[in-house]
């Protein structure tokens, strides 16, 4: 044991390099909302690097007054809440069918729903079929095409069979039909590969992108990221628009191209920051379950 | 399949062998099943709207289709979009550059994915549970935001006016005018590379982590007592205890090939960039979006969709040649 307590080259090595990657991972986010809560105008000239100057939250309260900014709020938020319920349900439910072996053509419906991981009929085809549809322009569009979702009814099938078939089939002589036994048997029972889900679900509409880019022109149904893709482009406009209506306040804080930008972007990502630190155990496991399957 | 008895309805019959005859138990089960489907049903057809509907769309690649002009009055062209692809050299260029940009940032894609493999290795070697903690909560943060936003941090960190990195170098006077970086086509298929590695590094050891955890304590044991220092563990038990786990990511990474993503690339585009960065997936959005060219794009779509079941197979038969079983 006399080695094991000896530091290594290797030891100050494997330090100084996962203490530098976890820094690249977390400075961007650090170096944003510093950039937030600072002077705006020291933070325009680039003169905020490591820590905040002349502290100030003007630009929360600011951001929120820029015209669509409150209703692309809503949009991202209607769309995570709804969106997630309904997976979790769908996922839930078609997991637990799915691992009734009585089910007709059981085995066939299921590749019918997993072949659908491996293949896409392509941007262009999917449109038009979408507008068909009637989902452009639609609030819905965020949310039915994602109810069903292959990957996790994998997970959940895999984990009902993981689980003791002796109280489905108690239950069942108790006289309980199918949604009697999913509702007070199943899902009790499956709530951390539930939960797994749930998470992944929100984060994936929270950060959903692409839909709004394809489907909606319509602004009032934009959502907090396609927004902020949006002020990369016309960002200083909108700076410009703001400072003729805010004659009032402090001369160093008025919103500039790169409050507002920043300011978003920390809009964005805090709902993660503070949603992430108590789900980080679900992800690992959702992941190792996942891994089982392979 | 699934004229088998299930176990809850056998199980039924034995303990309550007076109150079910095998007829009302086969009549039963006769409609369980067809009750086990229909409920499945409305769900399925969702996976048949969004999933197998949109296939129907690929007539559109023999049409000369505009937007806006009903298919019916619409001139039928037969294979002129897939031939236009090799008959028209300008077109050919643009393929084989696409081609050559999806290759290489997949390639180099490929080539990273031992970096998971290395951070867990390492990450296990650290013997502070806190610091390992921290490394792991804060490098699997990135995975968790969108392009977008990593788009944001990178304009931020990077910007030609007042980004973090040229204020910094100026500041140390080791360079006099900023850099463009993000507005650059130097080096575009490694940085894109790069923002994917600091993206997903963290979350991709997650697995590896988990499969070293799994390996047998005895097996450490066994090689400590035959003389085995810390490097000979790592690379005669830790190494090829998760092997396993890199060859199935491996073979799915050579399956997903040619499908490297839209959004990274889309974010990361400009028009300086453009002629590096643009993979298949982009150019189908620039061509059948951006131009209305919505036959040719869907041409394209086609015939990524068969190089990419074709890449699966592969990958599978590869994955049963090497580890006996398909990863399909």
């Amino acid at each position: 044991m006399r080695i094991n307590n000896r530091i290594t080259i290797f030891d100050i090595f494997n330090y100084t390099l996962f203490a530098l990657f976890t820094s690249a991972c977390f400075f961007p986010f650090y170096y944003l909302f510093i950039n937030t809560i600072s002077s705006n105008d020291l933070s325009s000239r680039g003169l905020v690097m490591f820590y905040p100057k002349e502290i100030h939250f003007d630009n929360y309260i600011q951001v929120f007054k820029i015209p669509g900014l409150g209703q692309a709020t809503l949009v991202s938020f209607a769309r995570t809440l709804i969106g997630t319920a309904l997976t979790v349900a769908a996922s839930g439910f078609l997991g637990y069918l799915f691992s009734k072996p009585t089910m007709w053509g059981r085995k066939f419906w299921y590749r019918f729903l997993i072949a659908t991981m491996y293949f896409n009929a392509g941007l262009i085809p999917w449109f038009l079929i979408m507008l068909k549809l009637g989902f452009v322009n639609n609030f819905l569009a965020y949310i039915v095409p994602g109810i069903v979702s292959p990957f996790f009814i994998i997970l959940v099938k895999t984990f009902v069979e993981s689980t003791p078939i002796s109280l489905q089939e108690s239950a069942q002589l108790d006289g309980a039909g199918n949604m009697t036994i999913f509702w007070k048997i199943v899902m009790p029972l499956i709530t951390p590969i539930l939960a797994t889900i749930a998470i992944f679900s929100a984060i994936g509409q929270w950060n959903s992108f692409q839909d709004t880019l394809f489907l909606v022109t319509d602004q009032n149904l934009f959502t907090l990221q396609f927004i902020l893709y949006r002020y990369f482009n016309g960002a200083t406009s909108l700076a410009t628009l703001l400072q003729s209506g805010a004659s009032d306040t402090n001369l160093a804080n008025i919103q500039t191209a790169t409050s507002i930008r920043t300011t978003v972007s920390m809009v964005v990502v805090i709902p993660i920051l503070l949603v992430y630190p108590f789900f980080q155990r679900f992800f690992v496991k959702g992941i190792m379950i996942g891994a089982v399957k392979g | 399949m699934s004229n088998q008895p299930g176990r809850g309805n056998d199980m039924g019959a034995k303990l309550n062998g007076q109150a079910y005859t095998t007829a009302a138990m086969k009549q039963f089960q006769f409609k369980e099943k067809y009750k086990l489907f229909l409920m499945a049903l409305p769900f399925l057809v969702l996976v048949f709207l969004f999933s197998y509907l949109p296939l129907y769309g690929w007539i559109y690649a023999f049409f000369d289709y505009r937007p806006a002009i009903p298919l019916s009055k619409t001139e039928f062209v037969g294979f002129q979009w897939f031939t236009t692809l090799v008959s028209n050299k300008y077109q050919m260029e643009e393929v084989l550059r696409v081609l050559r940009n999806t290759f290489a940032i997949s390639s180099l894609g490929l080539l990273t994915s031992v970096l998971p493999v290395i951070f867990a290795i390492f990450l296990m070697e650290i013997k502070s549970t806190r610091f390992k903690k921290t490394v792991q909560t804060l490098t699997t943060l990135p995975n968790f935001i969108s392009w977008v936003l990593v788009y944001s941090f990178a304009f931020m960190l990077f910007s030609v006016d007042n980004g973090f990195l040229n204020n910094l170098l100026i500041n140390m006077g080791l360079i006099e005018r900023p850099l463009n970086i993000l507005a650059s086509d130097n080096h575009t298929w490694l940085s894109m590379t790069l923002w994917g590695v600091w993206k997903g590094l963290g979350w991709g050891a997650i697995l590896y982590i988990a499969a070293i955890t799994g390996i047998d304590p005895e097996m450490y044991e066994a090689a400590r007592v035959d003389g085995a220092g810390r490097f000979r563990l790592m690379w005669h038990v830790t190494v090829p205890g998760v092997m396993p786990t890199f060859f199935v990511l491996l073979i799915l990474g050579i399956a997903g090939f040619i499908n490297n993503g839209f959004e990274q690339y889309f974010v990361f585009s400009n028009a300086i960039n453009m002629n590096n960065i643009e993979v298949l997936d982009l150019y189908v959005y620039n061509v059948g979006v951006v131009n209305n060219n919505f036959g040719f794009a869907t041409a394209v779509s086609i015939l990524k969709s068969i190089v990419s079941l074709i890449l699966l197979f592969a990958a599978n038969s590869l994955s049963k040649l090497v580890r006996g079983e398909g990863v399909i």
